[in-house]
């Protein structure tokens, strides 16, 4: 390795996927012995970027240079050869197959020996300072383990250049440290480390330079030591973007939807939500935080009554101060007994739209039940379409587009429009910003305040503790499916919460 | 107690047919491919290895000899079968089409074209085609020696088999191996399951995609040669050979997918098979027994499911072709 020399050098590299364009003429360097961070909005084209390196994509027009010397990787075996590994943001790795197994895929060093490989597995692990058990099936490691062992599978192919695409997206805090030292490690050992991130205060802390891209676009490159989070922001979104969420308060909160001692077991027997109590009040975001698969799935679904509930009770109070019992009765009866709920699902167009339909069809989905006889009436949803067309700003050609081809951000604004168009008493989102670049999410938090200003009770759950603690008037921390407690949004801080993510995990075996 | 060995000889005699089938689509399966077409497939290899014993027989005349004879049958079925799965390949792995639709259409496509060469066969040499008893002999052949096969009880049961069995199990246990202990095993299920990660890994996702498909329907048609040469008598017989290629497909859900079941599986198969000719009760239709296979393996699927094992899964991405750029 010449220090003098970049460890990868990427000149002018240009990638169109048909009529779109990727990456636009990109340079990037990183040095040997550091840590890079490549910051962008979603859809800047980092991902993109990044596989050309590990040979997923080969670029269309750029050279590529490893430690001065023009290389040409076409395949991921090319990659590998070169010494580059990438850890993608959705794991690679065989389910069914043990730790060992996936680290020697596609390895051809003459005879399959387990033994060696768990040894030289064990060797790696020492040195940088992780923990896996060679011999453990895939599907029973937890995420933060599945991740570890796609490092090592990394390095044990003598990866000198790393990639991490978004390696923090689902790690707690505490394994976001243990992550970060290790890298770390890696780095005082001369690697060349790339870490993909959307999350300034990850790179601040652990990167040296921070490349930006911006719509496909290179932006630039500076020293972190020399920059600050809002200067990165700017270089990213392009122009300034308050960080800052407007958070008004309500002036007189009432109560309106109360959960008692509520308990659910899935299929197989797994406790999933475990005496959850709380309440939502008018004019309050209440958020809901927790390592995903905590139950935030389960728990808004078995308030839009969608998923058995064992015991416990959920009551949602109407405008007469009666309390209406909702545990036992079906989404469409929920729905009769008048009481005004949106939910925005986690997955948009599996749970909340029909892809291969249109605006106007999906609008029909909340209101097919007004037509008379067996025909449609089409009116009223396309007068709807068109009104959440101008107001959220939706990008589509027509409103009979099929929304399975809009972008994630113009989906998420069709859905969330039309919940919102009920004018709901309670208003649940799930990860309601995943995968929406910051303009959009800020779209979003927008809407949500109004309708938390509108008197709505709405309930958020979310994954970035920044923006929850921002956003939210209260937060409840789910853990294993328990309530780990409930705490007032403008006074926590992040560790506490962090913890509290993780505090109950001795109880119980829930995931 | 005769009456249960000769039931159990008859068993493995058709088994034997389903072992080819079932063991050639566990290995095409493996690579996450799924080959509807294994009836069609079958149908070719029976067409195609007896017309390789029979024009063999024609050329040599009395001095054929049975072991080449056995050989060649074996090659022409296998190659038949290597072609239509290599049609199904292209298709589906270069071309990317749906893989239902293509292994039902190689299925009709097959059933016809062994139905050509079978009826081609037998109006271009005058109404009859058929080996001469040397071959047939040789075929149907034991090949252990007598006294072997007279040891009461077990000698009927485990050495008064053709060849073919014996093949059968030999390949079973070296699939085994192969899946289990070799590299290329290992990589070869990694594509079955997650081709993605097979492909981030370095492995070749198209070549081991088309070999084992290849491979796996030459296996396969390795069975309708074997039926039309010991069950049918060396006669090219079409209506004996409908649904064996369903049945195998069915046989691959029963052995969850491992070639050492195939053995004991399709001896079950084979028996639930020819059940109706043996056993008889009164006022049960033949069509009950021959049921009896499909709703065997409903069962085995209501029971995997019910125990829901994450080893004793399909491969996770059978049936799903793979394009790498796909986003």
């Amino acid at each position: 390795m010449d220090r003098e020399n970049y460890a990868i050098s990427m000149r002018g590299i240009t990638k169109r996927f048909g009529e779109v364009v990727a990456n636009d003429g990109i340079c990037l360097d990183v040095r040997w012995g550091e840590i890079l961070a490549l910051l962008g909005e979603n859809g800047s084209g980092k991902t993109t970027l990044m596989n050309m390196l590990s040979g997923i994509y080969q670029p269309d027009e750029g050279e590529i240079y490893e430690d001065g010397e023009r290389i040409y990787i076409q395949s991921p075996r090319d990659a590998y050869a070169n010494g580059i590994g990438m850890i993608h943001q959705h794991y690679k790795l065989v389910e069914v197959f043990t730790a060992a197994q996936n680290i020697i895929l596609g390895l051809d060093d003459g005879k399959m020996d387990l033994r060696q490989t768990n040894a030289r597995v064990k060797e790696i692990c020492d040195r940088y300072g992780f923990d896996i058990d060679p011999t453990m099936k895939v599907y029973d490691m937890s995420v933060s383990q599945k991740q570890t062992v796609e490092i090592v599978k990394v390095l044990y192919r003598g990866a000198k250049i790393l990639i991490l695409d978004e390696p923090t997206a689902v790690l707690t805090p505490q394994e976001t440290v243990k992550l970060f030292n290790v890298l770390r490690n890696m780095k005082a050992d001369g690697k060349a480390i790339i870490i993909i991130t959307h999350k300034l205060n990850e790179v601040m802390e652990v990167s040296d330079r921070v490349s930006v891209l911006r719509k496909g676009c290179y932006i630039g490159t500076v020293e972190t030591a020399e920059t600050s989070p809002q200067a990165l922001t700017d270089m990213m979104v392009g122009h300034a973007v308050t960080l800052n969420i407007d958070r008004p308060k309500y002036d007189n909160p009432q109560r309106k939807f109360i959960v008692e001692h509520l308990t659910c077991v899935d299929a197989e027997g797994i406790t999933r939500l475990d005496d959850v109590s709380f309440t939502a009040n008018t004019g309050e975001i209440l958020g809901i935080a927790g390592i995903s698969g905590s139950g935030q799935k389960e728990l808004l679904e078995a308030m839009t009554g969608l998923y058995p509930v064992k015991s416990g009770s959920i009551r949602f109070i109407d405008d007469a101060g009666e309390e209406v019992e909702l545990v036992g009765k079906t989404p469409m009866q929920i729905r009769k007994t008048g009481v005004g709920m949106a939910f925005v699902p986690e997955d948009r167009l599996g749970m909340g739209l029909v892809g291969s339909m249109g605006m106007t069809g999906n609008m029909m989905l909340r209101s097919w039940k007004k037509g008379r006889g067996a025909l449609l009436r089409k009116k009223d949803p396309e007068a709807l379409a068109n009104r959440i067309l101008d107001e959220l700003e939706v990008v589509t050609p027509s409103t009979d587009y099929p929304v399975r081809r809009l972008s994630g951000g113009n989906v998420q604004k069709v859905l969330v429009g039309r919940e919102i168009a009920i004018q709901p008493a309670v208003l649940l989102t799930a990860y309601a910003v995943r995968g929406l670049d910051i303009n959009t999410s800020y779209t979003i938090y927008r809407l949500l305040t109004e309708q938390k200003m509108k008197g709505v009770a709405v309930v958020y759950v979310g994954e970035d503790l920044d923006v929850l603690m921002e956003l939210c008037d209260r937060i409840l921390v789910l853990c294993g499916g328990a309530v780990s407690g409930i705490v007032d949004a403008r006074k926590a801080g992040k560790d506490e919460i962090g913890l509290m993510m993780t505090s109950t995990s001795a109880k119980g075996e829930a995931r | 107690m005769s009456m249960i060995i000769s039931l159990i000889v008859a068993a493995v005699t058709f088994g034997t047919v389903l072992m080819f089938g079932t063991l050639g689509e566990i290995l095409t399966e493996k690579s996450g491919n799924l080959n509807l077409g294994v009836e069609g497939i079958m149908y070719m290899g029976g067409a195609f290895g007896l017309a390789g014993a029979f024009y063999y027989e024609k050329a040599a005349g009395a001095a054929a000899s049975g072991p080449v004879a056995i050989i060649l049958a074996i090659l022409c079925a296998f190659a038949a079968g290597a072609l239509a799965s290599a049609i199904y390949s292209f298709l589906t792995i270069s071309l990317r089409t749906n893989q239902n639709v293509t292994g039902l259409a190689l299925s009709i496509f097959g059933t016809g074209v062994g139905q050509f060469v079978g009826e081609f066969m037998r109006l271009s040499e005058g109404g009859y085609v058929a080996l001469g008893n040397n071959l047939k002999d040789a075929f149907s052949a034991r090949i252990w020696p007598d006294a072997l096969v007279n040891i009461p009880v077990v000698g009927n049961i485990l050495f008064s088999h053709t060849v073919f069995f014996y093949l059968a199990v030999v390949l079973a246990v070296a699939m085994h191996f192969f899946l289990g202990r070799t590299r290329w095993g290992l990589y070869l299920r990694a594509v079955g399951e997650s081709p993605s990660t097979a492909d981030a890994a370095g492995i070749s996702i198209t070549r081991y995609k088309y070999l084992a498909t290849i491979a796996g329907g030459g296996i396969s048609a390795i069975g309708g040669m074997v039926y039309i040469m010991t069950t049918a008598g060396c006669v090219w017989n079409h209506e004996g050979l409908s649904g064996v290629g369903w049945l195998a497909v069915a046989l691959v859900i029963f052995c969850m997918w491992r070639p050492l079941n195939a053995i004991w599986g399709s001896v079950i198969f084979g028996a639930m098979m020819i059940m109706y000719l043996r056993v008889s009760i009164p006022f049960i239709p033949t069509e009950i027994y021959k049921i009896l296979p499909y709703v065997v393996t409903v069962i085995v699927l209501i029971i995997t499911s019910m125990r829901n094992s994450r080893d004793k899964q399909p491969p996770a991405s059978l049936g799903l072709n793979y394009f790498r750029e796909e986003r």
